[in-house]
């Protein structure tokens, strides 16, 4: 693997077993900086976990996983922990702290991470909601969140530090289509404007063949399918073909 | 612990907002117990104390039971049941919804920013809380026995405290320390380790709960004799 190219991420025979099961299977693949990939595939197929390996939430079985310049498989606590200040984790359900409110969730890191005074980080977390239509609700309890809000700001806080990688964990799961929409212009915005490397998880092929350049299709453990959406269409694996038709 | 305890930043916020859900918001549950053990315990040793021609040791045997045993256990238990359970839930529910794992992809040490700070605020607490189970127990056996002697406050409180030396106070009242110590790793080790989704959260509570009060009891055998070889004198 030349690691001089400029892949964001990259994934060198990654395997993952939970006991018996099998969950991914020799899996490779890379990401370039500032482009997004989508990763498709039946529920049960690994994506999730590529995702947790990614930010090395899990440790893989075998193989080796690169953020940048970093193998991440090989790095101890406090090096992991650098490389995760590049990255930013949408998680599915928004993984909001319920005991705190908006406003010190995405507080907090600023507060552990960085060293902004009050004001600085009063005016980050302001202008952060702001891009996702938050700011007037920074005051609320998670729990006082609909589900569309819980997901934009589940997505401010993966923001608030302004990571080189965003990883998002079906953003869209669970939303109507416009607040689906709102999520994937979000995205996209953050790939464009910011330059941000994007891996979205998703379900929503709609909102996949928007917001990604390059796609992973998986199935039972095994990336089937790797490539453009043109590519992909005319992939050997009919269910590649099938996930990435929109219907 | 300690190494994480120690190393910055510190979880000063932390440690006083789970000194808040462990302390305070205990105390009227702590108070209400202590003061109604107290007056039972009066009602049950008077007639047979009084039967005796021994009536004036009621206070002395209310303040001797309360500081030495009952007031430490009982806080010990009741907190193993209502913070122990409290913990086991809350962290268990934050691993059922992926909070925990939130935390460590923001780079922060979840173990130093959850576990830690629900440990240190116990072992604070519970002495604290086993004070006002003391003397509320103190108060509800003077009110009871003021209600069938009219015995004044003054004489009570002299014939409480007139026994009652400093080892048979500050050793069982700092081994709550330990019962501390105990429902907060026990509790915080069901929460945080679990891997069963909702269905885990409930028995995480659970197993705090009776894990804890078990170990308690425990080790209110060993630290007993502990401090019987400490201080041979309240062995007699």
């Amino acid at each position: 693997m030349n690691v001089e190219t400029k892949a964001a991420v990259v994934f060198e025979h990654v395997s993952k077993a939970f006991g018996p099961k099998q969950v991914l299977r020799d899996v490779s693949f890379e990401v370039p900086s500032g482009q997004a990939l989508c990763i498709l595939g039946r529920s049960g197929t690994g994506k999730s976990v590529t995702l947790k390996l990614l930010i090395s939430l899990l440790k893989p079985d075998q193989g080796k996983i690169w953020i940048e310049q970093d193998e991440i498989t090989r790095l101890n606590e406090a090096d992991l922990s650098k490389v995760r200040r590049k990255m930013g984790f949408l998680f599915q359900d928004a993984a909001l702290f319920d005991s705190f409110s908006l406003y010190d969730n995405l507080a907090l890191p600023l507060q552990r991470l960085t060293d902004k005074t009050r004001e600085e980080i009063d005016s980050v977390v302001t202008k952060v909601l702001g891009q996702v239509g938050l700011a007037g609700d920074k005051a609320k309890m998670p729990a006082a969140l609909s589900g569309g809000m819980r997901k934009r700001a589940g997505l401010a806080r993966a923001l608030v530090l302004e990571p080189k990688i965003l990883l998002a964990d079906e953003p869209s799961s669970g939303l109507d289509r416009i607040t689906a929409s709102e999520i994937d212009e979000l995205l996209l915005r953050q790939k464009t404007e910011h330059q941000t490397t994007v891996i979205v998880v998703t379900h929503d092929v709609h909102g996949a063949r928007r917001v990604g350049d390059r796609f992973a299709v998986f199935d039972k453990g095994d990336l089937i399918a790797y490539g453009t959406s043109s590519e992909i269409e005319r992939s050997e694996h009919e269910t590649a073909r099938k996930l990435i038709m929109e219907h | 612990m300690i190494v994480d305890l120690l190393r910055p930043p510190l979880e000063i916020a932390q440690v006083v907002r789970q000194l808040s859900e462990a302390g305070s918001k205990s105390l009227p549950l702590v108070i209400a117990s202590g003061f109604a053990l107290g007056t039972v315990m009066t009602f049950h040793t008077r007639s047979t104390l009084v039967t005796f021609g021994a009536g004036a040791l009621i206070p002395a045997v209310q303040s001797l039971a309360f500081f030495v045993e009952i007031g430490p256990l009982v806080a010990g238990l009741l907190l193993a049941g209502r913070v122990g359970s409290g913990i086991g839930a809350v962290l268990a529910n934050m691993r059922a919804t992926e909070q925990i794992d939130s935390i460590e992809s923001l780079s922060i040490d979840s173990f130093k920013f959850l576990v830690v700070p629900r440990v240190v605020a116990c072992v604070i607490a519970l002495p604290l809380l086993t004070l006002f189970m003391d003397f509320s127990g103190l108060l509800g056996g003077f009110l009871s026995e003021f209600a069938s002697s009219r015995i004044s406050f003054h004489l009570y409180v002299t014939r409480a405290f007139e026994d009652l030396g400093w080892s048979n106070f500050i050793p069982p009242t700092l081994k709550t320390a330990v019962f501390g110590f105990i429902i907060g790793t026990v509790s915080s080790f069901f929460g945080y380790t679990t891997n069963e989704g909702a269905h885990g959260v409930g028995k995480a509570a659970t197993n705090s709960v009776v894990v804890s009060s078990l170990l308690i009891i425990l080790a209110d055998v060993i630290l007993i004799k502990c401090i019987f070889f400490a201080f041979p004198e309240n062995a007699l």
